[in-house]
Parts: C-alpha cells; structure tokens; sequence
C-alpha cells in the first residue's frame, strides 16, 4: 500500500511536471503580455508532431527533440508577428477570439498536411522499460526522465529570471508593464522572446508526451484546461507559482484517481454506483482546488505582484 | 447564412459533375450519407463513405441493379450540425434514404428527425440500446451490431480464455458504462476492480499503478480512437503487456489504432464480428476492391459499410427502385445478401443476429503487425433488448 502511495505520488509528480512545462509559457504570456493565448496548446501539438515526424524519419530520438523545439519556436514567433501583436492593445474577448481562430487553424492544418490517424512516436530504447528504484517498486524509466528534465529546465528557468538582465526585465515586465515600457525597454523584442520561450516549453512538452500520449489533432486542447487551471492556482505571471501549482494540482488529480475509489467504495454499498460517483468526484477534484485557492488567495498561491 | 447554404449547395453541384456516370440517370434513387469527415474520428467516416461508394461503383453506379446517387454530407463531429445536414436533405433536397453516421450521439440527435419525416435510416455503425428497445422503429435497420454485443463477445473471449478475475477500465460515459455492463453480462468471473476514466484523460498512470497491485487475470478496457492507443501504450511501458493478458472489443483496436500502437498489440485480443481474413467470397471481393482502389487497410467500419450498401442494393432489386418505407422493410428484412462476415440476419428488432469471432494481433513473418482470426465465440447472437421491441 505505502509502495503503492509512493508510486502514484511520483505518477502525479510527472503529470505536473508536464503541466509545468505548459504553464510557465502560458503564466509568462498572460502576465507580461496581457495575452490569453488558446492557441498554447497549438504549440505544444506542433511540437509532438514535429517530433513525432524526425523521430519516424530519422529513428532517432535525439534528433526528435531540436526538431519537435525548433517547429514550435518558429511556429510561437509566426503567430507573434502576424497575429498576436496586433492584439496587445485590444481587450480579452478579440484576444480569445483571434487565438481560438488559430487553434481552429492549426488543427485543420495538421490534418490536411499529416492526415487525421494518429501518429506512432516509441520510447527511444535507451529509456523505455522500468527500473526498480526502491526494493519491490518499479518505475518507467521515461517517466523519470520526464520528471528529471522537467526539474532541470525549472531550476534554469529559475536562474534565467532569478540571476539575468533578460530576467530582471521578464519580471518588471510581469510587476509593471507600463513602468517598463516608460523606461525606454524594447518592450516588442521582449514580447517576442517572451512568446518565442513560452513556445519553446511548449514544444518540449509536446515532443516528451510523444511516446506517451496519442499524438493526434486536438490534443492540445485536452490538456489546456488543466493548464490554466496551474495558471490560476499559482498566480499569474509567476514562473515559481507555475512549478507549485502544477506538481500540486498533478498530485492532486492523480491521487484523487487512484485512491478515491476505495474510499467511496467503503462509504457505499454498491460498487458500481460508487466508482461512478468516485470517478465525477476525481474529476472535480482540480476544479475544486482551484475554487479553493480563488476564495482563499484571489491572487493565487505565488502572485507576481505580491 | 444564405451565402453558407449557396456554398454548400453549390459543393454538392461540383461533387455532382465530379460523377458522371451519377449524372445522366434522371430516377436515381438519392441516398444521404452523413458521416464524420473531421476531428480525430475523421479516419472512421472516410472509411464508412469509400467503402459505400466502393460498393456503388463496382455495380457501375447501381445498387441492387437500380441507379443511385450517394450524397455525403459532414456532420463535423457535432450533433447539432448532423441534425441540421439531415434536415436540409430531407426537406430541401427531397432525401428519403440515409445511412453513414459513426457516434450514437450525434445519431440520437439525427434520427428522430428523420424517422418523423417517414424517411428510412440504415445504420454502419451507431446502434444504442434505446433504438434496440422500447423505441425502436420500423424504419431503422442496424447493419452493424446492438453496441452492448461488442462487449459482450469481449467478455465471452475472456471467459472462454479460462480468465478468473478480471480488471475492466472505461471512460465515464453512457458509452464505457454499458461497455463495462455488457462485458460482466457474459464474462461471469470475479471483478476485482471496476474503474471509470475520464473523456478527455491521457495520463493513465494511476490506473496502471492500481492493476499492478490489483494483479488480475485479464485486463478489459473500453477506451476508443486516441485514448486507447494512449492507454495500450502505457500500459507497455508500465511492463504489463506480457505479465497481465488484455481483452478488448473490435473498436480499441481497428486496423488504423493498430498502426499507431505498433508492436505494443502484440498478443493483445479482440472479439469482432469481422476481420480482414475472413475467407468468404464476399470479403474476398471487398478486400481486394478496397485495397486496390485506396492503397490502405480498411478497418470493421468499413466492412459495415459495404454491408450496409450490400443490403440497401439487395431490397432495392426486390422492390426495383421503391423506397416507399414498407415497401422497402418487406424486402430488407429478409437480408437477401451475401455479408462479409459470414452468416447475417435481423433480429425482430432490425438488429444484427451473427456471430463473434476471437482475434489475436501479433507480428507476421515479415514482422508486420496484424491481427488474425482465431476462432467462433458466439453463435447466431443476438441482443438483450430485443424483447423490448414491438414492431
């Protein structure tokens, strides 16, 4: 059983290190930017596309990943340029509006270009089966390399905004973006590397889930709800909120999967009836944590603006 | 929404001219095919619309010895907009005949509409209970299957696999909980753990986690289209495959999934009603058209739709052109046709009656993935709510 704990809390701990990956692009757009970009998860289908493509065509997994990072950059700056710019100054609703356009966009693309089957991406052999880590539990040797890198680009996004110039204008630009402006700052040419490294991660994200996931069109809608719900619960415009909020809200989704079921099924007595109501409550469970976090901290758990 | 009406409209026109042989014949009998061209369903509705039109062609634009016209519509994986579509062919464009729907959904938003008009409706795939049962009608025929049989052939390959104790998954939906229902109803063993995924999940590590420890016999698992090859995936990688044997139904592993899942089905079963080797001249024929003309592997739902083409020729030679609904239902029912699967016919309910069939994936000598009939489960099966049905 503890073994069992263990080995979901490092399964929740993969899925927010993944949604961490989407989150600091999306917190970092919204915050410095004022943009609320649908279109995010775009990125990231383009990234596990591109990915899935090289690692097909070439077989090799380490070609997969400049490939899956290079198409969702160059994709990110694209829409910068022609399309987000124009809507700095707009409000919200024309913002939705346009990146919602681009999500329609890009899935229609892909599947005139790549066609509607699903891709097949394989772990690269170098890290597909499971080592045992602790004496009688095995984990996927992927999934910890996920969780590994995840950790290394959050501590390197740490160091890129805790220890650069670059990173001291990202954060006066998420504290206040008209003071940064009024002091002479090529606020566009950030805006442009802010989008382009929020794209970055996404592509990343994109090329790891590969192997995991079904690499299809609309996949990134799947997984953008959950990434602004990281958004929200740990503050706009914080990268540091965005690494919280993710592992919190990825162990809380996990955990509340794999372990609800066994507690509503010793509070009712018909199973089928309790893993039906375990199963809407587990889904919930995120939405729940964030209404939470809304009442109780407005501005998330690690505003920018504190 | 006037101009959006003249384009399609107009579309249909250019799909028209695109046909020639269609063209000339003035007292063709039109046939409405709305289907899912779009979204990540979109592979399962190309194959139902090539396989129907296959069948139209190779009778040289003629089911049944009588010219048809085959108009195909998008529904665009939304209800509301395969309503529409069937409403503008019924009233508009005079339609009274109309198969090609793929998800129960969008068919429960369609059919009423279509039944209320007195248009007959011949379904590929989509056959809910509720259209089995008590509302079940005498202008809908089901070519394919009552969905609760799919999975209750799975639970039949498990049994007759000699599998005790059983760990079943789908997604919590109408559609996973009859699944789960259907397999229980024929597998009899234990259940020693019963969970609901979600729609829109893609990480199933918890549930992976929670069948290693649960350690049972066979895995069962409704999980269709993309969550499906997600989940074969990773319960790869979690080291299952080969330890805990899995049972799925015909629609977690077509022969499209089976490419992006790659050797990750090895071993895996599948109850189906057809396969590709099915060894029956029908199937032979309609393999051989099908991979000649499209270059591709069809899967089950294209096998349906021929079927269904197969029978609507069959009444049509019978009543030589006459859709008038009981005119039609007298020679339909009789199913005077020869199926790809073998042995066919309706139940009172206008649903399947046939068998099921055990299939194994596993890699060929030249290292293919495939899948390969193994054995008859079921025989002359028909579905539970038939008994409901009062025609």
């Amino acid at each position: 059983m503890s073994l069992l704990f263990v080995e979901q809390v490092l399964n929740g701990l993969q899925l927010g290190v993944m949604l961490f990956l989407l989150a600091a692009g999306l917190t970092l757009i919204f915050g410095i930017m004022g943009i609320i970009n649908l279109a995010h998860g775009s990125l990231y289908m383009v990234g596990a596309y591109a990915g899935s493509i090289a690692a097909s065509a070439t077989g090799s997994f380490l070609l997969a990943v400049p490939a899956g990072l290079a198409a969702a950059a160059v994709t990110g700056l694209a829409i910068e340029y022609i399309v987000i710019r124009k809507l700095y100054d707009r409000d919200h609703l024309d913002q939705v509006l346009a990146t919602y356009g681009l999500v329609l966009l890009f899935n229609e693309s892909i599947s005139l270009i790549v066609g509607r089957q699903p891709l097949f991406v394989g772990v690269p052999p170098a890290l597909s089966g499971s080592i045992e880590i602790l004496p009688g539990m095995t984990f996927s040797v992927y999934r910890l390399t996920i969780i590994v890198a995840g950790l290394v680009i959050a501590a390197g996004l740490y160091a890129l905004i805790q220890r650069t110039r670059l990173g001291m204008l990202i954060r006066a630009g998420a504290t206040n973006r008209d003071m940064v402006r009024a002091l002479g700052v090529d606020i566009k040419l950030l805006y442009t590397l802010v989008f382009g490294l929020g794209a970055l991660l996404a592509g990343f994200a994109g090329v790891m889930a590969g192997p995991l996931l079904s690499v299809q069109v609309g996949m990134g809608e799947q997984i953008l709800i959950m990434t602004f719900v990281v958004v929200v619960v740990g503050g706009v415009g914080s990268i540091r909120g965005a690494l919280f909020g993710a592992i919190v809200v990825g162990l809380v989704d996990t955990l509340l999967r794999a372990f609800l079921p066994q507690l509503v099924r010793g509070m009712l007595s018909d199973p089928s009836e309790a893993d039906q109501l375990s199963a809407g409550l587990a889904s919930m469970g995120v939405y729940v944590l964030m209404a939470i976090v809304l009442l109780w901290r407005p501005q998330g758990l690690f505003p920018a603006r504190s | 929404m006037k101009r959006r009406t003249f384009l399609t409209v107009a579309g249909a026109g250019a799909a028209t001219l695109a046909a020639p042989s269609l063209l000339r014949a003035q007292s063709a009998v039109r046939i409405g095919l709305i289907t899912t061209l779009s979204g990540p369903g979109g592979y399962i509705g190309a194959d139902i619309r090539d396989a129907f039109n296959l069948a139209v062609e190779m009778e040289g634009g003629k089911l049944g010895g009588v010219p048809v016209q085959v108009v195909v519509e998008d529904d665009g994986f939304r209800p509301g907009q395969g309503k529409t579509v069937a409403e503008r062919m019924l009233r508009n464009d005079g339609i009274k005949l109309l198969t090609g729907i793929v998800f129960s959904n969008i068919l429960g938003a369609t059919l009423p509409d279509i039944l209320d008009a007195d248009a007959i409706y011949v379904s590929p795939n989509a056959s809910p209970s509720n259209f089995a049962g008590k509302e079940c009608h005498k202008n809908f025929y089901s070519i394919a299957w009552q969905n609760d049989t799919l999975h209750e052939s799975a639970g039949q390959v498990a049994k007759e696999l000699g599998h005790k104790r059983a760990f079943i998954l789908a997604p919590n939906y109408q559609a996973g909980q009859d699944a789960l229902a259907g397999f229980k109803r024929m597998f009899g063993g234990t259940i020693v753990g019963e969970q609901y995924t979600r729609l829109d999940q893609t990480d199933y590590a918890a549930e992976m986690a929670a069948i290693r420890a649960a350690n049972p016999d066979v895995v069962f698992q409704f999980h269709p289209g993309g969550l499906g090859i997600a989940f074969l995936r990773q319960y790869a990688q979690a080291g299952l495959i080969g330890r805990v044997p899995m049972v799925v139904a015909a629609p977690s592993l077509d022969h499209t999934t089976l490419k992006a899942v790659g050797d990750v089905a090895d071993g895996l079963w599948v109850s189906s009603h057809w396969n590709v080797d099915f060894d029956n001249a029908a199937n032979k024929k309609f393999m051989a058209g099908f991979t000649q003309k499209h270059n591709r592997t069809p899967t089950y739902y294209a096998s349906q739709s021929y079927d269904t083409a197969l029978a609507i020729a069959a009444a049509l030679r019978q009543t030589k052109g006459d859709i008038k609904p009981e005119n039609f239902r007298t020679a339909m029912v009789k199913a005077d046709f020869a199926s790809v699967r073998g042995a066919f016919k309706f139940g009172p309910n206008q649903h399947p009656i046939q068998d099921w069939y055990a299939l194994k994936a596993g890699k060929s000598a030249s290292g293919e993935m495939q899948i390969v009939t193994q054995r008859k489960v079921l025989t002359a099966h028909g579905d539970i709510y038939a008994p409901q049905c009062k025609l």
